[in-house]
């Protein structure tokens, strides 16, 4: 028998019960568009926070003072207080030969005004460096110059919200600006950047960090951002980072250091999980729909039972009847699955149109997925008929009319 | 052609045993014309299931062309069917969705002909039964003869060199019965082993063998 003959009759099998073989497709399809409709909004998620955590800047390495572990055992009799991160262990930080470059960063908040406005935002702390790290844009004039780490300058950069606010009718660049009871002159402002990763760059003040640590009367560092010259570079930075702040800590390792790569790689690990869990359960519409094409099968064998018997006799093999009812399952379930994968695209467009930020798409991997477990699901569910049918007695088949 | 030797076919009937065929020799050359011939629950229509090969026999030897058959798997049989055992049914059992031309395809489809083979083949015999404007019908657009002889060019598609008819007539007027009966023996007239099984004498009667069948034994 001919595969192509094997599908010409499979579908003139299913052309004769249209109603049924459309109910099945549906079924079949609401079960894919639910895989896929599902599998992209997670996938979607996945992406989205990857970018995110990747327009950081690359070979990020985050120094926190500090160590945070559980060791479990008794808790100290006397609190440990950890020794703060200081400018000059920054400054040490670049006798590694593996880092390109690192930002210090101290923040606060604090009052800023300019001629006669007011208004409370985040002050940022930190060196030239940090346009490079965080890949910062600028929309006009230029970022904090490159000094001497713990030199004080008069000058800020400040974000497009601040300079919407304060400077609404004028150039903010070379405005002085207030922030508490010191001047600084506005060289630069922020292209807009959005939301990145908790920091609202467009509602930021940045000035240099030793202004910004005799601002805020303090000595300690928030963080160290530290970039690597490379992938491979970061981790032997991250060794060596550790022991220069350990020979500086009198010997003890009480900084926290995060790679960027551990944070994406866990936050996509995460998603990845989460993806798959609703993915599985909207795989449960699949399962219910393979039941239902192997009833619908099984309907379609009772039915033609004569015509099963009538095949046999005329010299059908086991094999043949067994590949014709398979087929037509398979038929059903291509079908649905072609139908479904629509319906997803359908209703992926549909909410793409009600959240135009959130990028949609629903990934090949996935499709190909879709049509190949609806195959497999079709086939599965398909056995067991076309057993029953291949294994049918041919007198007993005949005799019923 | 066909030879049976001791054939035995039992049926286990909730807790009796029933002998449908006891001891059965038989032997039919190529191109006779036979008639099966029986009261009901005799025996004939397990003998039909043997001879076609859709039932084994519970012991005996079955030669058919000299090869001994009994011992072939379902899928073996299946090919010795298709190959040499043209069927005609009395309930025709043509497929209902299918034409009168994609019926009588079906054999070729199992075996796997070529499509334009095909195509010729069904023409060829669509007009050696007379229904060339008949192609196109489905089954419940044909009449009772009609059918029967769509029936009997699908059967004869794969040139057998037996064909088993079982009550060929017996749904038909008298009228239609006596046609079919022409092309049946038209048909072994051209040298087709021609085995017919009916209850009707008249139609049992124009068959040059005539065995009988009484109670799983022939007489």
């Amino acid at each position: 028998m001919l595969i192509k003959d094997t599908l010409t009759q499979a579908l003139g099998a299913i052309s004769t019960q249209r109603l049924r073989a459309g109910l099945i497709i549906l079924a079949m399809s609401i079960g894919i568009a639910s895989v896929s409709v599902l599998t992209a909004l997670g996938e979607s998620a996945r992406r989205y926070i990857v970018n995110e955590f990747e327009a950081l800047g690359t070979n990020l390495v985050i120094v926190l003072p500090g160590r945070t572990e559980t060791l479990g055992g008794q808790p100290p009799l006397f609190g440990e207080t950890p020794r703060d991160l200081t400018l000059e262990d920054a400054e040490a930080l670049l006798r590694s030969r593996h880092i390109a470059a690192i930002a210090p960063l101290t923040v606060g908040s604090a009052p800023v005004s300019a001629q006669g406005l007011e208004r409370e935002t985040n002050i940022l702390g930190s060196t030239h460096a940090l346009r490079r790290v965080r890949r910062l844009t600028m929309a006009q004039g230029s970022f904090l110059p490159q000094t001497e780490i713990d030199k004080t300058l008069s000058v800020c950069v400040i974000g497009q919200t601040i300079r919407n606010e304060l400077f609404a009718k004028q150039s903010a660049l070379g405005q002085w600006l207030r922030i508490n009871d010191r001047r600084f002159r506005v060289i630069g402002v922020l292209a807009s950047e959005g939301q990145s990763v908790g920091i609202d760059f467009d509602e930021i003040v940045i000035i240099s960090v030793a202004s910004a640590q005799v601002l805020f009367d303090t000595h300690s560092l928030f963080r160290i951002l530290v970039e690597a010259k490379s992938k491979p570079d970061m981790y032997q930075a991250v060794d060596e980072i550790r022991g220069i702040i350990k020979a500086r800590h009198e010997g003890e390792d009480d900084v926290t250091l995060i790679t960027q790569d551990s944070v994406v790689s866990t936050f996509d690990k995460i998603l990845t999980a989460l993806t798959l869990t609703v993915a599985g359960i909207a795989g449960i519409s699949l399962l219910v729909a393979g039941v239902l094409v192997m009833n619908v099968m099984l309907v379609s064998v009772t039915q033609r039972t004569a015509e099963i018997g009538l095949l046999k006799a005329l010299g059908a093999t086991k094999r043949q009847l067994l590949w014709l009812f398979l087929a037509e399952a398979a038929m059903l379930s291509l079908a649905g699955a072609v139908l479904g994968v629509i319906l997803g695209y359908v209703t992926l467009a549909i909410l793409q149109a009600f959240y135009p930020d959130f990028p949609m798409e629903l990934p090949g991997w996935a499709l190909l997925a879709a049509l190949a477990v609806s195959l497999i699901t079709g086939l599965l569910f398909g056995v067991l008929p076309a057993r029953k049918a291949a294994n049918l007695d041919p007198i007993v088949a005949l005799a019923k009319r | 052609m066909i030879r049976l030797e001791h054939i035995h076919r039992y049926f286990q009937v909730g807790e009796q045993t029933v002998h449908a065929l006891n001891d059965i020799n038989a032997v039919i050359e190529k191109g006779e014309y036979v008639s099966v011939m029986g009261p009901s629950g005799s025996g004939k229509s397990t003998l039909l299931n043997v001879i076609a090969l859709l039932d084994q026999p519970s012991s005996g030897r079955y030669l058919l062309n000299d090869q001994p058959v009994t011992q072939l798997s379902d899928d073996e049989l299946a090919k010795v069917r298709r190959e040499n055992i043209g069927f005609v049914f009395q309930f025709f059992h043509l497929i209902p969705r299918l034409s009168a031309a994609e019926n009588i395809e079906i054999p070729m489809i199992l075996a796997g002909v070529g499509v334009k083979e095909r195509k010729q083949r069904v023409l060829e015999a669509l007009a050696s039964v007379s229904l060339q404007d008949r192609a196109h019908h489905r089954p419940d657009q044909l009449s009772g003869g009609q059918l029967q002889r769509v029936a009997i060019a699908r059967a004869m598609i794969m040139r057998p060199a037996i064909l088993l008819a079982d009550e060929p007539t017996g749904n038909l007027d008298s009228k239609s019965g006596k046609e079919i009966i022409a092309l049946l023996e038209g048909l072994n007239r051209q040298g087709v082993t021609l085995v017919i099984i009916t209850h009707d004498q008249n139609v049992g009667d124009r068959a040059r063998r005539k065995i009988r069948i009484v109670d799983g034994q022939l007489s």
